[in-house]
């Protein structure tokens, strides 16, 4: 490896070497996907694949991904959770490995909630 | 990108109840659930809780979880990692069997502040960048960009930082005395010869953040002008070894170590030193004369190290965990550290938490703290419910401290008052059943064991001392021989070359002041309260509770008990070896201890 020759130098590896522990420490947005049996079986599986190469893509910190289990909507999973710091929590319903780039584009990183997916709205 | 990291401590106590075992399923099974791309599996340094391994945390959602077995693997990456359900049964259980499921929830972690083992538990020790993650020598390049060497010194000055090796003098004024010295060639050595019984928090500082020391003695070396440092650990701590050598390389191959660093002028070497494992060794003379290659011996001082040290030369001696502090005093400001504990003892301490409580492991406290909460909030309290009898501070060199201390805040001077040490922050915990004098003996088998035997009040005072104590636990003592004890005592303390010596007598001393009724009984009474001592107690058949099946006559090594299934079990009381495994093995309570 290279070696470090100044303050700078260290920083950016900092910076670069920040992904290695960044899902150890409290993220900005968490991205939940439903990983009970209804949601494997209606593609979950295909989702979370889709929501990681995206991240990794784009190059996004400070986002988690999470699993969580069956909640009971059973009929619209692949279900989707997009938490937003102090701005509630909104699932997303029949996610496809399409509509990912959408709403990790639109919602996870700008914000803004992609209205057309959205099944329901936990306030904070 | 992984989604998931799964931290499993490989610590030493970990390792010993298996978590290289979990950690290898646990990488056999990700990849047949095909989740190998995105949970990442670390190695980490030691928990602390170490009485709960071993342990495995996840994240991002901080799951806690303890005594994880090979068998629970195929569940946890099922049910956690998959399907993002939490695997109850692998929680910590709190009070009233209420699960609790993250780090900081926890009782023994609540109250602790982590600085010193910031790092232990949470990074892969083995990968640099891990470090340099968490800010990992960044304050290696601000003292070398943006402070001279004197400001560096004042600002260890104001942390208030003092000597976690158990002299407890402050280190700011330490380095200025190494840094006025003259001279081109300087050393800095940290002494990692951690040999208390039942002290391991440099153990696991060196194995779980090896970095952190090496930046704190760079930053050291750069505030007092030397090029070259040691770390002196005994032989018998081979993972931290292991891993403070993979450090030293991985710095090296990045050029934070070795010339020129960062692009300045600094340039600094180091080397690891194995040693022997003598108790001695950890004091500082004597260490520098093994590190030279000769017998570990202390020589008087002065001159002290600051002004001739390794082979002559000035040189600078901290303990690991104060140097482990160092990174993050001058990153955070030494007022931030000293904002932490009382007006004289500032900042955290490590302690290790051992001996009858039901939480052994490491803890990091705010000094101040008192010993109550240490051992009844963090620890959870006394093992079976018994009864609190005495806490052993400072190790060997320490003194055994009573119930009437329990809410005396945990500082140098407060501890000292009471007759006992910081020392390195070795805390074992007696109960009830512990007879003090056997304590005592226990302790200063120890160090009579460890002395060098340069110095005569040491070699022949120990070993004097030693035998009267044996005597009184063999209940063939008498006042004119405790007399004796203490008279000695006083003399070992005053008159010993080195700490070994001067603090040999402490155990004895302090269980003398606070536990002479015990002594007293032994002598007198020719019985031991606690019932522990082996010359001093009899074992008896109560023929009412007796349910004569005979376990105990099976049982015995030496067939003292007599008798048969129709009269009854006696035991003889000459041939008795007292051992005690009648009284363990007896079904019915039925063997009395007299």
């Amino acid at each position: 490896m290279a070696k470090i020759k100044s303050l700078d130098e260290l920083r950016r590896i900092k910076t670069s070497a920040s992904d290695l522990t960044a899902a150890r420490s409290s993220n900005a947005v968490k991205v939940i996907v439903g990983m009970g049996t209804c949601g494997i079986a209606a593609g979950a599986r295909e989702v979370m694949d889709a929501v990681l190469k995206e991240i990794e893509k784009r190059g996004l910190k400070d986002v988690s991904v999470q699993t969580t289990g069956c909640i009971g909507m059973c009929q619209e999973e692949p279900l989707l959770d997009v938490i937003y710091p102090n701005k509630g929590r909104i699932t997303y319903g029949r996610v496809t490995p399409e509509d990912v780039p959408r709403i990790v584009s639109e919602h996870v990183v700008n914000g803004r909630i992609v209205e057309d997916l959205v099944i329901a709205r936990v306030d904070d | 990108m992984y989604r998931a990291h799964v931290l499993v401590c490989g610590g030493t106590g970990c390792t010993s109840s298996g978590s290289h075992g979990v950690m290898d399923g646990l990488k056999s099974e990700l990849k047949k659930q095909n989740l190998d791309d995105e949970v990442l599996v670390v190695q980490t340094g030691c928990h602390g809780m170490c009485e709960m391994g071993p342990i495995v945390v996840v994240y991002p959602e901080g799951t806690f979880y303890c005594r994880v077995s090979k068998d629970d693997v195929p569940e946890l990456v099922e049910e956690h990692l998959l399907k993002g359900r939490t695997v109850d049964r692998l929680l910590y259980t709190g009070e009233g069997d209420v699960h609790v499921p993250h780090y900081s929830e926890i009782p023994f972690y609540s109250k602790q502040e982590r600085v010193a083992l910031g790092n232990c538990g949470y990074i892969d020790a083995d990968k640099i960048e891990e470090y340099i993650a968490r800010d990992g020598y960044e304050a290696l390049g601000k003292v070398l960009t943006s402070m001279t060497p004197e400001d560096v010194v004042e600002e260890m000055k104001t942390s208030g930082l003092r000597g976690r090796g158990g002299g407890g003098f402050p280190t700011g004024l330490k380095w200025s005395f190494c840094a006025k010295s003259p001279g081109p060639k300087k050393y800095v050595i940290c002494n990692a010869d951690e040999g208390d019984p039942g002290a391991f928090m440099d153990r696991s500082i060196l194995e779980g953040d090896p970095h952190s020391i090496i930046e704190g003695m760079m930053i050291g070396a750069y505030a007092m002008g030397a090029d070259e440092g040691y770390i002196y650990c005994r032989a018998e701590y081979p993972l931290a070894i292991k891993r403070l050598k993979r450090a030293i390389d991985q710095a090296e191959e990045y050029g934070l170590l070795g010339e020129n660093v960062l692009g300045t002028d600094f340039s600094f070497s180091l080397h690891v030193k194995e040693g022997a494992g003598a108790f001695v060794c950890g004091e500082e003379t004597a260490l520098m004369g093994s590190i030279e290659g000769r017998r570990g011996m202390p020589r008087p001082r002065p001159p002290f190290p600051a002004v001739s040290g390794l082979w002559g030369k000035p040189t600078n001696i901290n303990n690991v965990e104060t140097w482990a502090n160092v990174p993050s005093i001058i990153r955070r400001g030494g007022a931030w550290f000293a904002s932490m504990g009382t007006e004289k003892s500032k900042g955290t301490k490590v302690f290790a938490l051992t001996g009858k409580v039901k939480h052994t492991g490491l803890v990091e406290v705010p000094m101040g703290i008192t010993l109550r909460e240490i051992i009844f909030d963090i620890g959870g309290g006394i093992l079976g419910d018994k009864k609190f009898k005495a806490v052993q501070i400072g190790g060997p060199s320490g003194g055994c401290l009573t119930e009437e201390h329990l809410d005396l805040p945990v500082s140098y001077e407060d501890l000292a008052k009471a007759g006992a040490i910081m020392g390195s922050g070795g805390m074992v915990v007696m109960d009830e059943d512990n007879c003090m004098v056997d304590v005592a003996k226990f302790f200063l088998e120890f160090t009579q064991r460890e002395s060098c035997g340069k110095c005569v009040p040491c070699r022949e005072g120990t070993k004097q001392m030693l035998l009267l104590l044996k005597k009184i636990c063999d209940g063939e003592g008498t006042m004119e021989d405790l007399a004796q004890l203490e008279e000695l005592a006083h003399m070992v303390k005053d008159m010993s070359l080195c700490g070994l010596g001067q603090t040999a007598p402490n155990p004895v001393l302090t269980t003398l002041r606070y536990f002479r009724h015990e002594y007293e009984a032994h002598i007198k009474d020719r019985s031991c309260p606690a019932g522990a001592c082996q010359a001093l107690i009899r074992y008896r058949i109560d023929q009412d509770k007796c349910k004569k099946c005979g376990l105990c006559a099976k049982n015995c090594p030496v067939n003292c008990i007599d008798g048969d299934r129709k009269t009854q079990f006696v035991i003889d009381e000459d041939a008795c070896v007292r051992c005690g495994t009648c009284y363990d093995k007896c079904p019915f309570d039925a063997i009395l201890k007299l």
